[in-house]
């Protein structure tokens, strides 16, 4: 060890322990990732969204709802508006900077609720098989057969109006997928060798489930939430847009765009602005998506 | 068939139908399930509404014996599994009551704005095909080089862009700087009710009539948010297309294609092309279902009068009835193209058989 | 008659770990005869048969002094020129049937592809003659097979229609890559038998390509050895026995034999110098 250097250790043939293998494994992944410049640029602009987010009151210029009524609407680099103001007077690059808070709220709270009850439901059917293999799945199929979008909005509509209930209805349409995936995974892994040998030991199917399913479950539901997570944010965005989601004055992104809507032929920056914004976020993650699915599925990966 | 069944396996009745009725039968069975299921889903919405149905018919200031009438009528006073046998009756009759906005019966309000919808995501789907099946192609033959870089960026960013706002740039760029396109409408005012609806499809109408002036102002209203829907196609057609032609590209007939001789573009599209065809009937018929979703915001910006628009207003007008409706017609024609697409798998590829 | 003269052929890959050389600078020449190749899985034989028809994909890379068909170099042609060799001059039968058909074509079509691309004919007469073709592989009801698709027939049925589509065009090279390692063993010599016939029949060139000692044994005239991309040793079919080179002899010795029955079967020892010694000559 003290002859090699780290690198040699970890880009080692022949690994001394499992920990050694392990952790080169992950290092060779993530040399993989960060070769390509796609994925490279995904993970800087989400790195840079968490530090903005993080540092939101040091580096916005203005109060996010501080309302300005004499200036009004006034264009990109107005005084020290770098991007000018919205229909109130508000500073729109600060309700930007702050508007990143509730990107990340509503991925973090999707993240916490959807994969968690697809996981849930998919091992249970997988595991326990007939009856309730069969009505799980059933349901599954039921909620895959609306339209996301338009289940979301009949949830809304039945929750009323705000961000929670947004990011509910978000979580209710987008858990089938994962449900499928998570019982695909547990129906090979459930007739492995390994598991009968754990069920000779006496464990419980509690047990089994949640010490020895879920942990081989999840790297896979992470690459999938992660290609999601753009069609996530697109939807929450829609849903703002549509009044449904956070609710005035909130610097959420989506309903930023609905106020600039009425003033797109005169002042197009007030809704240009942050969709750019919408547009980069989920950007990023569809870039950093598809370098994950590249690293873990090489032969559809598009670098020969 | 079946004899030689029952005489080979003894102690096992015979199976009283033969094996592709069976699975019909199941496949049927399965689409019922599917079916009902959706339909308990919208009576639950409809259940935990904060809306009062009741209120919402007799209004705020009907006395209370008027309330309880229109209580009983309703059939809000029987137990939940009675309401809802009450619900699969009316809408398996078509009836998914009254649009409050409207006052009228909202099945007839869906029929008049279908069409409208379905012109958009048609026109949308073809932009869509045209483009992303030879972008697909492309990238598969030309992967890792350029070409595939280029494409692949163009299909993320098109899986990346807020539709509604990318309709909204849209029309600032081609409607309101250029002024290449129509703007917000199907048709310009003066153009309106100039062809009797046939169809309610404004181009199919327009050309019924042999009115072509109305036929290219429809166009032109048509062009643009059709071309953006076909956009957002395109990213998922090509995507597909591509990882398709990838796996056949390294198949092993394909190799036997060149060694018979043949040329680069008679071993895409003669031989690679035809293996997909198959799939790519599903991804259509899919990418088409998302359209009709995505249309949802798409008609918003541009003033669309199609379902999309009508049960977003009807949302936001607390207009249940409508809203429901509307979701139940959208997941119907989800659940048929998704059949539909397994049909036309089964008649098309010649290993099903 | 030479038809094909190999000089110096080499494939190379490039890959993480370096540039990985397949097929390390070998040479031979191919007459009216049935040559076979023989050697053990991974030691370049389907690269050296792809790279004389130059159907190395990329990344892979071929590189030779000369690779000449009746004293054309092949490495010279335009890829246009190069697709007229193809089928025509060259033909290759792949080892499995059911991957190296197309399985939403008829055979049929798949057959009148392979004899048009080369021949102006017009349909019905190019139709006898995929006709004539699949009886003389010795398929039964030849019409039947024309309109079927390929998952409805079986392996060995699957390989005749292979050879058949190769020999359409009346080609003067016939590769021939494990042709019948996916196979039945029952049908095997069956398919090889009526291969056989018909290259002697049309005086073709045969390159058989085989990890069978026995097989390449029985159905060729000569035989090169190959080990790690280079021949190791190259002798008359029926001097087979005389091998010198121990890799060879380790082959042979490896092999069950009927007339010389054995307790143990040697397993083969492989030394690192065979990579790098020089070609021996048994002829
Ligand atoms: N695309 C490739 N990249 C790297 N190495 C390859 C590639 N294709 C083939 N090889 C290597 O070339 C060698 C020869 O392969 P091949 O000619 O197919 O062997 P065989 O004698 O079994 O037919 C093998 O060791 C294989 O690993
Ligand atoms: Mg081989």
């Amino acid at each position: 060890m003290s002859e090699q250097t780290l690198k040699q250790w970890l880009l080692s043939d022949a690994p001394a322990s499992r920990m050694q293998a392990r952790v080169a494994g992950l290092y060779q992944g993530w040399l993989r990732l960060t070769s390509n410049w796609m994925t490279l640029t995904g993970l800087l602009i989400l790195t840079a969204l968490v530090l903005i987010a993080a540092c939101a009151p040091l580096l916005a210029p203005h109060d996010p709802f501080d309302q300005d009524l004499l200036n009004r609407l006034k264009p990109i680099g107005f005084d020290d508006h770098y991007l000018g103001t919205d229909s109130l007077g508000r500073d729109i690059l600060s309700r930007l900077i702050y508007g990143s808070r509730i990107t990340l709220y509503i991925v973090a709270l999707v993240t916490l609720i959807a994969p968690v009850v697809g996981l849930l439901v998919g091992t249970v059917a997988g595991y326990l098989g007939g009856w309730a293999d069969q009505i799980l799945m059933r349901t599954t199929d039921v909620f895959l057969a609306f339209p996301r979008l338009v289940l979301a909005l009949a949830f809304v509509a039945a929750l009323g109006p705000g961000i929670e209930n947004a990011v509910l209805a978000i979580s209710l349409t987008a858990w089938p997928p994962y449900a499928r995936m998570a019982r695909a995974e547990t129906l090979t892994i459930r007739s492995s060798e390994f598991i009968a040998a754990i069920r000779l030991q006496g464990a419980g199917p509690l047990r089994i489930i949640t010490r020895h399913i879920w942990p081989l479950c999840i790297s896979s539901l992470i690459v999938r939430v992660t290609l999601d997570m753009a069609g996530i944010i697109l939807a929450a965005a829609g849903l703002g847009f549509l009044g449904l989601g956070a609710q005035p004055p909130s610097p959420e992104w989506g309903a930023m765009i609905s106020e600039g809507r009425r003033f797109i032929l005169d002042h197009w920056w007030v809704a240009t602005i942050p969709g750019l914004a919408i547009f980069t976020v989920s950007l990023a993650f569809n870039l950093l998506g598809d370098g994950l699915r590249d690293v873990l599925d090489p032969k559809d990966g598009g670098h020969g | 068939m079946v004899s030689v069944t029952s005489q080979t396996e003894e102690g096992r009745k015979p199976a009283p139908f033969p094996p592709w009725l069976r699975s019909t039968l199941a496949t049927l069975g399965s689409i019922t399930a599917t079916l009902l299921g959706l339909l308990l889903v919208t009576f639950v919405i409809g259940r935990v509404m904060p809306i009062d149905p009741v209120l919402a018919i007799v209004g705020e200031r009907a006395s209370q014996e008027t309330y309880d009438a229109v209580y009983h009528q309703l059939g809000l006073d029987k137990p939940l599994m009675v309401q809802f046998f009450y619900y699969l009756w009316d809408v398996v009759h078509g009836d998914f009551g009254n649009s409050l906005l409207t006052a009228r019966p909202v099945s007839q309000d869906i029929a008049r704005v279908f069409p409208a919808t379905m012109e958009l995501a048609t026109l949308g789907v073809v932009i869509g095909m045209l483009l992303g099946i030879p972008m697909g192609v492309l990238s598969a033959v030309h992967r890792g080089t350029w070409v595939d870089q280029t494409i692949r960026v163009l299909t993320l960013v098109g899986y990346s862009m807020p539709i509604f706002w990318l309709g909204m740039m849209g029309l600032l760029l081609f409607y309101g700087i250029l002024g290449w396109v129509g703007g917000p409408g199907r048709l310009d005012i003066f153009f309106e009710g100039l062809v009797p609806s046939v169809t309610g499809m404004v181009l199919v109408d327009a050309l019924l009539a042999g009115d072509m002036d109305v036929f290219w102002n429809g166009f032109f209203h048509l062009i643009l948010p059709a071309s953006l829907l076909g956009y957002y196609s395109l990213a998922y057609i090509s995507r597909m297309t591509r990882s398709f032609m990838l796996e056949q590209l390294s198949a092993e007939y394909i190799t036997t294609a060149r060694v018979k001789g043949l040329s680069e573009r008679q071993v895409i599209w003669g031989h690679a092309f035809k293996n997909i065809r198959v799939q790519l009937v599903t991804v259509i018929a899919l990418s088409y279902a998302n359209l009709l979703e995505g249309s949802v915001l798409t008609e918003i910006i541009f003033s669309w009068p199609g379902i999309g628009s009508y049960i977003t207003t009807a949302l936001l007008s607390a207009d249940m009835n409508a809203v429901l409706g509307g979701t139940v017609v959208v997941g119907l024609i989800f659940i048929c193209l998704n059949i539909l697409s397994d049909l036309l798998y089964k008649i098309f590829d010649p290993r099903a058989k | 008659m030479t038809l094909l003269t190999v000089n110096d052929l080499w494939v190379r890959f490039p890959t993480r770990q370096g540039i990985f050389a397949a097929v390390r600078g070998i040479s031979f020449e191919l007459g009216q005869e049935r040559l076979g190749i023989v050697g053990e899985s991974g030691s370049g034989k389907s690269m050296t048969g792809r790279s004389i028809l130059q159907l190395i994909r990329k990344p892979g890379q071929v590189q030779a002094a000369e690779i000449s068909f009746q004293g054309r170099n092949l490495l010279d042609l335009s890829e246009r020129e190069m697709r007229s060799v193809r089928g025509n001059e060259i033909s290759m039968v792949m080892q499995d049937p059911k991957f190296s058909l197309n399985p939403v074509m008829t055979i049929g079509a798949q057959l009148m592809e392979a004899y048009l691309q080369h021949n102006r004919d017009n349909r019905q007469s190019a139709r006898k003659k995929c006709i004539e073709m699949l009886n003389a592989v010795s398929l039964r009801d030849p019409e039947r097979v024309m309109n079927a698709y390929p998952h409805e027939m079986s392996g060995g049925m699957g390989q005749r229609i292979m050879i058949a589509m190769m020999l359409i065009p009346d080609p003067k090279i016939l590769i021939a890559d494990e042709p019948t390692s996916a196979l039945d063993v029952s049908v095997q010599r069956q398919v090889l038998s009526i291969m056989d016939k018909l290259v002697r029949d049309r005086g073709m060139g045969l390159i058989f390509i085989s990890h069978d000692l026995n097989l390449v044994a029985e159905f060729c005239d000569r035989v090169l050895i190959m080990y790690a991309g280079r021949i190791v040793e190259s002798c008359l079919a029926s001097k087979l026995h005389e091998a010198k080179h121990p890799y060879t002899r380790g082959l042979l010795n490896a092999l069950p034999r009927l007339d010389n029955p054995r307790a143990h079967l040697e397993v083969l020892q492989r030394q690192d110098d065979w990579m790098h010694a020089p070609l021996e000559q048994t002829q």
